[in-house]
């Protein structure tokens, strides 16, 4: 579980070849995944941490358990720094 | 395990994924990645869906990181050459980025419209990564009387999807006798077709983009097709396949084309002649390998299944120098027009194929594919619960056509031949027409490339 | 790996046998050493989880075919139904289900404390979890959802627990069985009927009269379907979460550190739920039949093969889980069969989940020092639809929500 991680870093991932269109994490998180047309799932990859909850129930009820959830970001900066 | 540097050139789903499977696989040495975008590792996938229709912004794309890899990140920084002697990967900038192992995965770019054709006018558009959807999203917005989508191979399907969800009248040129006809055949290929049409697009079929044409200002404004009629549009889509980001591998002395890098199953990079560069690996979409389901030719496949699953087994065979041999039964997935289209198997190899659930009328079906009395591939449009059971029967070397009795299968199951387009035995002729037909796109190919073994 | 003396045949019979009922994981575990094995009376046990899995996807494999618990063909709900039909029926069923439940989640949690409030006071008590807690919420939730009288509840709930008996997979049910199990059945109907003229003549905004205006391009659900489609909704409602929710107060309260852990994290509950539906499945095992045959797990099952589905065992199969048999309540990649799979997935396994880890969450907060009175507590006959008949918990207080 990332719990500790900080605010808006909530990133996720279907793997939509896993993914059977079973619809919980649609039930699960209505404002994160939406069916477009009958058996087409859309989601949102990064959809703040007001939805952390209903994703990690989304997340969990996955019967393919296809849904993978991670940070945003790690700490080392993204740069074009120099070589070491 | 030696504590030595990685560098992973190519900063999307392969390079992400294998660099997290590095860590997972206990190397600890220095890790960098390096990517000409500026920005973290996104998902192309909805770029042609979900982003077009603006459901989801194009930032809301980014991949979760799935671990820390405490890598250092050269992001915005291409890479333009390679000193395989050396062990230097050589930057934009100039600057040389020492190797002990490297891993290829620069995947592939959408192929562009040619200058002399009207390639150079403003209003064409291709759509590969997150700047040309939200290129092409503004474009749509504007309002275009009409939206031209040259190709109807996944890509086009998804765009021309997403236009007719915008509003947007839609003409969508077609080189073969059918959409996706060289991914899926003429069969399921004529199904899709009654998908554009119902949904209103303009499909023209057996049909080529002659010339684009523009005004004074540089403007597209019209499309001569090559029945010599024209078509008005503001916006065009060129959606005509895709080709490996080698450039930078120029005389590197490694076996790269057009079509990729040549590599075997266990994803070490090759020399032209076939002598295997120890330290150097690839993946993902330009990775072209042997894979010992499909013997005597290299596959290339653009597939986000493949490249998370090759990335994973480079990085297993560069943290241990391992020799896991990559062999997945190849998968993906297309939404359009409100279909959802998954595939396991490799239907381009069929030459026969039989609906054995479902009818193509009803948009719910499986098509099962053959290939010399074996099962190769299935598709299941609308379907996505049962393909399971297909992908073991395809791993099981389950003849063709497969016995099912499915209840809701047709009551005299019928293979016919699968018509893909200027089929040949030779290998090499297949490549070409891979290249050169219809079915590439620009998130995600989706059609394997074959090429004769070297 | 060791061998067992047990045929399939009795390993099936222990399964069914009702001094196993507590705890046939054993015999489970026995069972999977042939995952796929056939019995004498000619039907295949499949017990390992990828066996499991990849039927449950098999095209050749039907729901309703030589289905010897299934009624005549025009009364099949659509758990016993195969494609195209099914198909059909189960879109409009959670086209009209799943909207209604998506925003229930805080009116269950409302109707848990209520149920709860009931016991609120200041001393020591006792709870029975399944007929205070886990029996009334599903049902009570599965009436307002229809719009069936909450009061008419005794009638209906009588008639589907003698229907669910003649669930039990029992290889040749006696006339009685078969006869109670018929008249239960037609009772239901009956009872149905009189709703269904009612909302006829003044239709609500439930369910039922949502299902009954339902319809597609191919006209409006059928007058059977609708019917047998209640029926369906109504059992399920009364004889699969009830065991849900008291698996999981068992496992909640057969470790200390579970529900410790559940009370500093209400989280928890989202993948506890999970992991009871993986531990300690309310639905046990399923039926199917082949229609081709299947070579599978190095033998061939002929076509017209009658198929029992052990989902439980292919739940602790341990060459798909780690551990399978401890209780991890945060247990990752948990891609149990609790739910089955396939074209049949449970229609309503997102309202059992919300019911479960509310339910679940507010036994933890609310009831001081909790324990089980009896363990194993005494157990319902069935062997499919198995949990406790009652689950008496003992505490020092029920504290106020």
């Amino acid at each position: 579980m990332t719990k500790q991680s900080p605010p808006d870093t909530l990133r996720l991932v279907v793997d939509l070849n896993r993914c059977q269109n079973y619809g919980q994490c649609v039930y699960a998180a209505p404002t994160v995944f939406r069916f477009h047309g009958e058996e087409s799932l859309e989601y949102d990859y990064a959809p703040g941490e007001a939805a952390r909850r209903e994703v990690e129930r989304a997340a969990a009820a996955c019967p393919v358990q296809a849904i993978a959830l991670g940070a945003a970001n790690e700490p080392s900066p993204l740069s074009a720094g120099s070589d070491r | 395990m030696r504590a030595d540097r990685t560098v992973v050139v190519g900063a999307s789903l392969a390079g992400l994924r294998a660099a997290e499977a590095l860590r997972d696989e206990g190397f600890t040495g220095e890790l960098t990645l390096i990517g000409d975008e500026p920005h973290e590792p996104y998902d192309r996938p909805p770029l042609s869906k979900a982003v077009l229709s603006g459901w989801l912004p194009a930032d809301h794309t980014t991949l979760p990181r799935l671990r820390d890899i405490d890598a250092h990140w050269l992001l915005g920084t291409a890479a333009t050459g390679l000193d395989v002697p050396g062990r230097q990967v050589v930057l934009a900038d100039g600057r040389r980025i020492r190797y002990d192992r490297l891993l290829i995965a620069t995947g592939t770019r959408a192929r562009p419209w040619p200058e002399q054709a009207g390639g150079g006018l403003r209003g064409v558009h291709v759509l590969r990564g997150r700047e040309d959807a939200e290129r092409l999203r503004a474009a749509l917005l504007a309002g275009p009387h009409r939206v031209l989508v040259i190709g109807a191979g996944f890509t086009g399907g998804e765009v021309a999807s997403s236009c007719r969800d915008l509003g947007l009248a839609v003409t969508v040129t077609q080189r073969g006798a059918a959409p996706l006809a060289s991914a899926l055949g003429g069969v399921v290929g004529r199904a899709a077709a009654d998908w554009y049409r119902d949904a209103g697009v303009d499909l023209r079929l057996n049909t080529t983009v002659r010339t684009l044409e523009g005004d004074s200002h540089g403007r597209l404004r019209r499309a001569v097709l090559s029945d010599g009629s024209t078509v008005e549009a503001e916006v065009a889509v060129v959606a005509t396949g895709a080709v490996a980001n080698t450039g930078w591998l120029a005389g590197s002395g490694l076996a790269v084309d057009d079509h990729g890098v040549t590599c075997d199953a266990t994803c070490r990079v090759l020399t032209p002649d076939g002598a295997v560069v120890p330290e150097v690996f690839a993946a993902g979409d330009i990775a072209r390998w042997p894979h010992p389901r499909y013997p005597g030719q290299l596959l290339r496949l653009d597939h986000w299944d493949n490249a998370v699953r090759q990335a994973r087994t480079a990085a297993h065979n560069m943290a241990h120098g391992g020799h896991r041999v990559h062999q997945p039964l190849p998968a993906f997935w297309s939404n359009q027009f409100g279909v959802n289209c998954k595939s396991v198997g490799l239907p381009a190899i069929a030459d026969q194929v039989v609906i054995t659930q479902g009818t193509l009328a009803q948009r719910r079906f499986v098509a099962a594919y053959g290939r010399d009395g074996r099962l190769v591939a299935a598709v299941a449009v609308n379907s996505p619960r049962v393909l399971g059971g297909y992908a073991a029967l395809i791993e099981a070397g389950a003849p063709f056509p497969p016995v099912l009795n499915a209840p809701d299968g047709p009551p005299q199951p019928t293979a016919v031949d699968a018509e893909f387009p200027r089929r040949s035995t030779a290998a090499t002729a297949a490549a070409t027409a891979a290249t050169a037909a219809t079915a590439a796109t620009a998130t995600a190919q989706r059609r394997p490339v074959m090429t004769a073994h070297p | 790996m060791t061998t067992t003396q047990l045929s399939p045949t009795d390993l099936f019979a222990q399964v069914m046998r009702y001094d196993n009922r507590a705890d046939p994981y054993p015999c489970y575990a026995l069972m999977r050493e042939r995952p796929v094995a056939r019995m004498e009376n000619g039907t295949w046990l499949v017990s390992g989880y990828h066996e499991i899995a990849q039927l449950l996807h098999d095209p050749r494999i039907s729901a309703d075919r030589l289905n010897p618990q299934a009624p005549e063909p025009a009364l099949r709900s659509l758990l016993v139904q195969d494609p195209p039909r099914h198909d059909r029926l189960r879109r409009l069923v959670t086209g009209e289900f799943i909207p209604r439940i998506m925003g229930m989640r805080d009116h269950i949690a409302e109707l848990v404390d209520q149920l709860l409030d009931a016991h609120t006071g200041s001393g020591p008590g006792q709870l029975d979890v399944v007929t205070d807690l886990a029996y009334p919420l599903p049902v009570t939730v599965i009436c307002e959802l229809l719009g069936v009288p909450r009061e008419d509840e005794p009638v209906f709930g009588a008639l589907s627990r003698r229907l669910t008996l003649a669930l039990d997979p029992v290889d040749s049910p006696t006339e009685e069985q078969i006869r109670d199990a018929q008249q239960a059945r037609d009772q239901l109907l009956q009872y149905l009927e009189g709703l269904i003229q009612q909302r006829r003549a003044e239709p609500g905004d439930d369910l039922l009269s949502a299902l009954m205006a339902s319809g597609d391009d191919e006209g409006p659900m059928g007058p059977v379907d609708l019917r047998v489609t209640l029926v369906l909704l109504l059992i399920a409602g009364h004889e699969t979460t009830v065991n849900l929710i008291a698996n999981g107060t068992l496992a909640l309260l057969r470790d200390p550190n579970v529900l410790a852990r559940l009370r500093s994290d209400p989280d928890l509950a989202t993948p506890l739920v999970e992991e009871v539906l993986r531990y300690d499945p309310p639905v046990q095992m399923s039926g199917r039949s082949t229609l081709a045959d299947i070579d599978i797990a190095g033998t061939t099952i002929p076509k017209g093969s009658r198929l029992r589905i052990m989902l439980a065992a292919g739940n602790r199969d341990p060459r798909r889980f780690p551990d399978p048999d401890r209780f991890v309540p945060d247990r990752a990649d948990n891609a149990h069969l609790g739910f089955g799979g396939g074209i049949h997935y449970c229609v309503g396994a997102a309202l059992a989940r919300a019911e479960a880890q509310l339910a679940l969450t507010a036994l933890a907060n609310r009831l001081t020092a909790p324990r089980l009175v009896a363990d194993p507590p005494p157990y319902r006959r069935n062997a499919a639809l198995r949990g406790p008949e009652h689950l008496l918990v003992a505490y020092d207080r029920l504290t106020n929500r």
